[in-house]
């Protein structure tokens, strides 16, 4: 099977073979990588609600307020993670229906998927999902509303030490703001294929 | 005087075509601008930086290639190697035979459209479907893409409602929204029906094994939570040396690319779904992809090889925007594409050797470049090239040089010149009955002659 495996790494060894000297590894802070807009930030909550807000996401810190925002749209069909519902159910009204199994054979049913959030970054308002704490990939995507469910205590304040942190999961997913495309036109269009609305709740 | 074919493809542009390749990059480039400088205190030092840690990669690729296989087979990926477009086509084609997959959905990948992947499958009896929209379109109109990132950039909305609607795809309808819901509709059907989800890499830490996608749609996303196996067609070149470089490469792509701080979705994966996770891919593929690398890799090119595929230099180029992607015949547009196209044609150099002339060489391609790839300084040593292999295409539209050469190579001849230059100063040259010559001053002034001045200086300076 490893011909091909042989014939590529013996042309690489020949093509790099004449070189007399290779270019080194250059060092670099990650400080460099650091947005100005998150220098300084105070309060890790407030700067990620800001930034999420500027990616046309929705940050919420109640409840309450997630049930009016899927009331006054009339989304009241919906997934929730089976570890989170028992918590958040007295806060929803009889009339929402709301399953803890994600049935693939009607993806359209759902209007919206409420799942855990591993982490997030503050300063791209970026939500972190995995396998680990997803109860299911497709209830937090298919839905035309994500709500990732997060506490204050998993911010990261920057892109780089969200990366030094990085679990061991086969499937980590930032999520910055809802799906998007500006294919037609460059007309910027929210909900391709993934949310339309992407919520995130803090708890806790 | 014969011009190159990318001037005749440039004219025979419709004109809302142009305007819309036109239109789309300036903006593009424009804003990626205002975002770099707006939230990033030294981008110019971290494309620098990015530039050098790529060249290293390039240049230890024999170090890092079989240190990253090790990564993915640690981590349960099946690794496997395509030395030709073929067979990587083939390698994709077995892997589904053995499962008695007959549906793959693919994500957006750039080494897919060098290899031909979705028709190769086609042919064999797999239904194929790009779930990227703009490749979508570009798929359903049997058309190419025209710019890494914007594929459809060349079509207007008309043009988009009217191949839905010969497509089955809802009654005509132009407007941007309902053409992305009614995508939105058509493919999730698609996704959960597939056997096997496609994708390519944007990055391979050699670290950890971590494979970076970045999407905007949720495509890629998609594709990894409905499908049973995953398979990830990725150029030998794509690695980084650790997870923390990703930190460099995500802010620069994201903001190169599309001028956002990062690509809606970024996805990290280093293998099979965990035994937990109800939805996703039990098994997963990585196939390593040649397909003329090495051949770039041994030429005095290789710093094209750094290439993140960002397409800055796309929307930047003067060239590109007044001639449009497909002017440049290749899956790879634009001054990138001047360089890597006739290089990854291998033996079929000279049928793109005029490539590397479609540019001024202002340089603006190299300023842009996340990983400050010095194009215009590969577009002369391909030039040469095509001059030494003597490839036709590489002297289209060239004005003969041979009288100068006699001249600088012979110091009476170059005097002469020199003091018959003075007579220009003097002449009508407006009247001289040498058409490319009225042509060029049509529209500007000779300045004056002032040859000799240098030998006049040399010849009088104070000796010591």
């Amino acid at each position: 099977m490893s011909t091909d495996r042989e014939t590529i790494l013996s042309c690489v060894h020949s093509a790099l073979a004449p070189l007399t000297q290779r270019a080194a590894l250059p060092d670099w802070t990650t400080e460099l990588v650091v947005m100005r807009q998150a220098r300084g930030a105070v309060d890790a909550w407030t700067l990620f609600a800001e930034r999420l807000r500027g990616v046309n996401g929705t940050p919420l810190t109640r409840v309450a307020e997630l049930v009016a925002l899927l009331e006054k749209n009339s989304w009241r069909h919906g997934y929730c993670d089976p570890v989170l519902w028992p918590q958040l159910a007295p806060s929803f009204p009889a009339t929402f229906k709301v399953e803890t199994v994600f049935d693939r054979t009607r993806v359209d049913d759902y209007q919206f998927g409420i799942t855990h959030a591993s982490a997030a970054i503050a300063e791209t308002g970026t939500l972190a999902l995995t396998d680990r704490d997803t109860s299911s990939r497709l209830a937090a995507l298919a839905p035309w509303v994500h709500v990732a469910v997060m506490t204050q205590d998993k911010i990261f304040l920057d892109l780089p030490q969200a990366l030094a942190a990085l679990p061991a999961d086969p499937n980590i997913v930032w999520c910055t703001g809802p799906s998007k495309t500006a294919d037609v036109e460059g007309i910027l269009i929210e909900g391709v294929h993934g949310p339309g609305l992407q919520v995130a709740l803090l708890l806790g | 005087m014969a011009t190159q074919q990318i001037d005749q493809f440039a004219r025979t542009l419709a004109p809302d075509t142009k305007a819309a390749v036109y239109d789309g990059s300036k903006k593009g480039h424009e804003k990626r601008t205002q975002v770099l400088f707006d939230h990033l205190p030294d981008a110019n030092w971290l494309r620098q930086i990015a530039g050098e840690i790529k060249q290293h990669v390039v240049e230890n690729l024999d170090a890092y290639l079989p240190q990253v296989e090790a990564k993915l087979q640690a981590n349960g990926v099946k690794v496997h190697w395509a030395a030709t477009a073929g067979a990587a086509n083939e390698a994709v084609l077995a892997i589904m035979r053995a499962r008695n997959a007959t549906r793959i959905v693919k994500a957006k990948t750039m080494v897919s459209e060098e290899t031909e992947l979705a028709h190769f499958l086609e042919r064999n009896g797999i239904e194929c479907l790009e779930t990227d929209l703009g490749e979508f379109i570009v798929q359903i109109d049997h058309d190419h893409p025209s710019h890494i990132v914007k594929p459809i950039i060349h079509k207007n909305r008309r043009e988009i409602a009217t191949s839905f609607e010969k497509n089955g795809l809802g009654a005509y309808n132009d407007d941007p929204e309902t053409i992305t819901r009614r995508a939105r509709q058509f493919l999730r059907g698609k996704y959960l029906a597939a056997d096997v989800g496609l994708t390519g890499a944007n990055f391979i830490s050699a670290e950890s094994g971590r494979l970076v996608l970045v999407t905007n749609e949720g495509n890629s996303r998609f594709c990894l939570a409905a499908t049973k196996c995953h398979i990830a067609m990725v150029g030998i070149e794509k690695l980084v040396p650790h997870d923390r470089d990703l930190g460099l490469f995500l802010n620069l792509l994201a903001r190169s690319a599309t001028a956002q701080q990062l690509t809606v979705y970024t996805e990290f994966i280093s293998g099979p779904k965990s035994a937990t996770q109800p939805d996703g891919p039990d098994e997963m593929h990585v196939i390593f992809v040649d397909n003329g690398r090495t051949n770039v890799l041994a030429s005095e090119c290789r710093d094209i090889l750094r290439c993140i595929r960002c397409g800055a230099c796309l929307n930047v180029c003067p060239v590109y925007r007044q001639a449009s992607g497909h002017a440049y015949r290749s899956v790879y547009p634009g001054p990138v594409g001047a360089v890597l196209s006739p290089l990854l044609a291998g033996e079929r150099f000279s049928e793109l050797a005029d490539l590397p002339k479609a540019s001024s060489l202002c340089g603006a391609c190299n300023e842009v470049c996340p990983v400050n790839i010095p194009i215009p300084d590969l577009l002369l040593r391909l030039r040469e090239k095509g001059k030494r292999e003597g490839a036709p295409l590489a002297a289209a539209g060239t004005p003969p040089m041979g009288a100068w050469a006699v001249l600088a190579s012979q110091p009476t001849a170059w005097k002469a010149a020199l003091f018959g230059g003075k007579l220009i100063n003097f002449l009508p040259t407006k009247l001289l009955p040498i058409p490319p010559l009225r042509a060029w001053e049509a529209k500007r002034t000779l300045p004056e002659w002032r040859g000799g001045n240098f030998r006049k200086w040399l010849k009088e300076r104070p000796k010591k």
